[in-house]
């Protein structure tokens, strides 16, 4: 069924469909939406969810590892602050091994306090040991959401599937809709090999762990990270052959024969992939990297993708607050260390705070590509493109 | 009224080999608790001593499902287990009548766990909250909580030269629970175990949120011998330091009345945390604190007996 959705309501309806047994979250803008639209279907009896309006994102998530630590299919949704607040229970979840999945709306973090978008509040949540993967439009996001729960179950590791503050949340899209039915048999039951509410076979769950253990333990966390991107990769191939829609790890969009190109994530791929059209019809070659799944980071895929071309421009919609530039640019440039080939690479750290990115700025960007290519050396390594007295 | 033949010929759910203190008044909670408990539970624990010293990895007292997630979130998380046991229930993945206990000392429960457990209340989840009460952050080295009494002597609180320890009296968190109307809540002690036990059984019967404060006298941070434990829970009670009552269906009622009601200096007298105020220039601290236990003792009074 083709509607029209903002991404708020498209995320809202993938959950209304994966008719979750536990949902426990808090209001915050500009996800409030996705928690409301999802209480109405509650009251309105359309899903069998046990609805928990906590008091509070910290509790949301620690209702949510309770739920999920007793066998139930749980999710949430947040932004910003609500992240920062679960700060410290996203790391016991992944830590504690259990399969949550958070519908995030990417929304700068405080201060000075601002409601619209930029990725500084997943991008500091990045090391807490969840799956991320950032959306470029409404439908993405409603297909990753149902694609994040099979993935988190399978993978014992929680996740966060986002979307851009109001460019995507409160956004108006043609959205096609899987049937009702199909959802739940494409996801399955969750599976369960250990649940608190198995009183015949007591789990102590979350105990005290020193130095003889505790890096055990943690070893075997990394290597669920490490193992998991065969896991994405099959759950997409899943959808895609079910449904018709197939997406990558990582998002090349003319690339193969393209000179310079930008890296991206979010929202702003899709106004780079206008921008790759017009400059292309100029007879320039460009081309773009849209970094879709972004925890695990995809080296291999993304290593290939950045050897493909001379230049690029890396597009970060955070900064590190380490001198260092944005964090896409840092993972970038770390994992082409041993790479042959290492293009030359430029940082623009921009939109910060929802500040507007335009198709003929992205333009301007690939001019400056391109004047790197001819020189052949980058003059500033890190930029702030779009601010005032830049 | 348990019969303690009966409770002792149970199978242990918390059992013996942990790690607590000689004489520690947590342990002999839980397992007082979970002894009086009658459908299978699920057990929660709040970061604190009660989770450090019984479940040290590979090792685990508890022979019920247990879950530790952090120190200010077992009444969340334990609603979370709560309404993932009626989304499963409710679709006949769980046959069984489960109870849900969430355990956390008066630092998890006063301060940093009282929003959380605010929430668990208000929204009605079917879980008993015990509060093992030892007065002060003792996993941490017997800091001051606001559960702490007046007087007490606690390392961020220290009998000093011109202040003698704790300024503050304690927050009266039962009263705040209750203001929630909770299905149940009582204050309860180790020392008069027949009394803790019907206590957590009518708190597991009643059907919605039930809260248990449970005194638990603590050797280490009280200073007292170990095998004195039982006597200062018993005195806190005859000093109405320590009311043992409950409250439902809007009715107070004081479950047991000293026969005879002991000055607090009797209760002070037995912990080194209180022996500077023995030596104090003027006998202000002890006035106060005792004019403080029996504003809420005469209060506890009319409130039980006006009903």
């Amino acid at each position: 069924m083709i509607v029209a959705r903002t991404g708020n309501e498209a995320m809202a309806e993938a959950m209304r469909q994966i008719n979750p047994d536990v949902v426990a979250a808090y209001p915050i803008t500009p996800a409030t939406e996705i928690v409301q639209l999802f209480a109405k279907f509650v009251n309105d009896g359309l899903v069998d969810t046990e609805f928990v309006p906590v008091e509070s994102e910290h509790s949301a998530c620690s209702a949510c590892c309770g739920a999920s630590a007793s066998g139930a299919r749980v999710m949430t949704s947040t932004a910003s602050q609500g992240l920062a607040l679960m700060h410290e229970i996203l790391f016991i979840a992944a830590g504690l091994r259990l399969p949550i999945t958070i519908c995030l709306v990417n929304r700068s973090l405080s201060s000075p306090i601002n409601i619209h978008c930029d990725h500084s509040d997943t991008m500091a949540s990045r090391d807490a040991g969840w799956l991320q993967i950032y959306t470029e439009n409404a439908q993405e996001a409603y297909d990753t959401t149902i694609q994040l729960v099979k993935m988190a179950e399978q993978a014992l590791l929680p996740g966060i599937v986002s979307t851009d503050a109001f460019i995507i949340s409160h956004g108006m899209e043609r959205v096609e809709l899987i049937d009702d039915k199909e959802v739940p048999k494409f996801l399955g039951e969750r599976k369960v090999n250990y649940s608190l509410l198995d009183v015949d076979n007591p789990i102590t769950l979350g105990p005290l762990d020193l130095q003889d253990y505790f890096f055990e333990h943690k070893r075997s966390e990394i290597d669920a990270m490490d193992n998991v991107l065969p896991i994405i990769e099959k759950v997409q191939k899943e959808f895609g052959d079910k449904f018709g829609r197939y997406y990558p790890i990582v998002d090349e969009y003319k690339l193969d024969d393209a000179e310079v190109a930008i890296l991206v994530m979010g929202s702003t791929g899709g106004t780079a992939k206008v921008a790759v059209e017009r400059m292309r019809e100029k007879g320039k070659k460009v081309g773009l990297i849209r970094a879709r799944v972004y925890r695990p980071f995809p080296k291999d895929a993304m290593t290939k993708a950045l050897s493909k071309v001379k230049v690029i421009g890396v597009m970060d919609r955070s900064d590190t607050m380490s001198t260092l530039g944005g964090h896409l640019y840092n993972d970038a440039r770390s994992i082409l260390y041993k790479s042959d080939n290492q293009p030359l690479m430029k940082n623009y750290i921009y939109g910060l705070g929802g500040r507007d990115i335009s198709i003929e700025e992205i333009e301007a960007i690939y001019e400056q590509l391109f004047d790197i290519q001819k020189s052949g050396e980058v003059d500033k390594d890190v930029v702030y493109f779009g601010v005032r007295g830049e | 009224m348990a019969k303690l033949k009966e409770l002792a010929a149970q199978k242990e759910r918390f059992v013996g080999g942990h790690r607590a203190c000689a004489g520690c008044g947590a342990s002999i909670i839980a397992r007082q608790v979970l002894m009086a408990a009658e459908n299978p539970v699920v057990v929660g624990a709040s970061t604190g001593c009660l989770e450090v010293f019984s479940t040290i990895y590979p090792y685990s007292a508890w022979n019920v499902p247990y879950i530790h997630n952090a120190f200010e979130n077992v009444a969340a998380t334990m609603a979370g287990v709560e309404a993932a046991y009626r989304a499963l229930k409710k679709k006949g993945k769980i046959k069984k009548d489960l109870r849900f206990i969430a355990f956390g000392g008066d630092g998890g429960t006063y301060d940093i766990g009282i929003q959380a457990l605010s929430g668990m209340i208000e929204r009605r989840h079917r879980v008993l909250y015990v509060c093992y009460n030892n007065e002060a952050y003792m996993n941490t080295g017997i800091q001051r909580s606001s559960a702490t009494p007046r007087g007490a002597h606690t390392t961020t609180s220290p009998a000093g030269k011109v202040i003698p320890g704790k300024l503050q009296f304690r927050k009266n968190l039962t009263e705040i629970v209750i203001a929630h109307e909770p299905a149940y809540a009582a204050q309860a002690t180790l020392g008069y175990w027949n009394d803790l036990v019907t206590k957590v059984r009518k708190a597991l019967d009643a059907e919605g949120p039930s809260f248990l404060n449970i005194s638990a006298p603590c050797r280490l941070g009280w200073a007292y011998a170990p095998e004195k434990t039982v006597k200062v829970s018993k005195m806190a009670v005859e000093s109405c330091i320590w009311p043992l009552y409950e409250y439902q269906d809007g009715k107070y009622r004081i479950t047991i009345k000293p026969k005879e009601k002991k000055p607090i200096t009797e209760f002070l007298k037995m912990q080194g945390r209180f022996a500077h105020l023995f030596k104090w220039k003027d006998d202000v601290p002890i006035k106060e604190f005792q004019e403080e236990v029996d504003f809420i003792w005469n209060r506890l009074l009319k409130r039980s007996e006006a009903l």
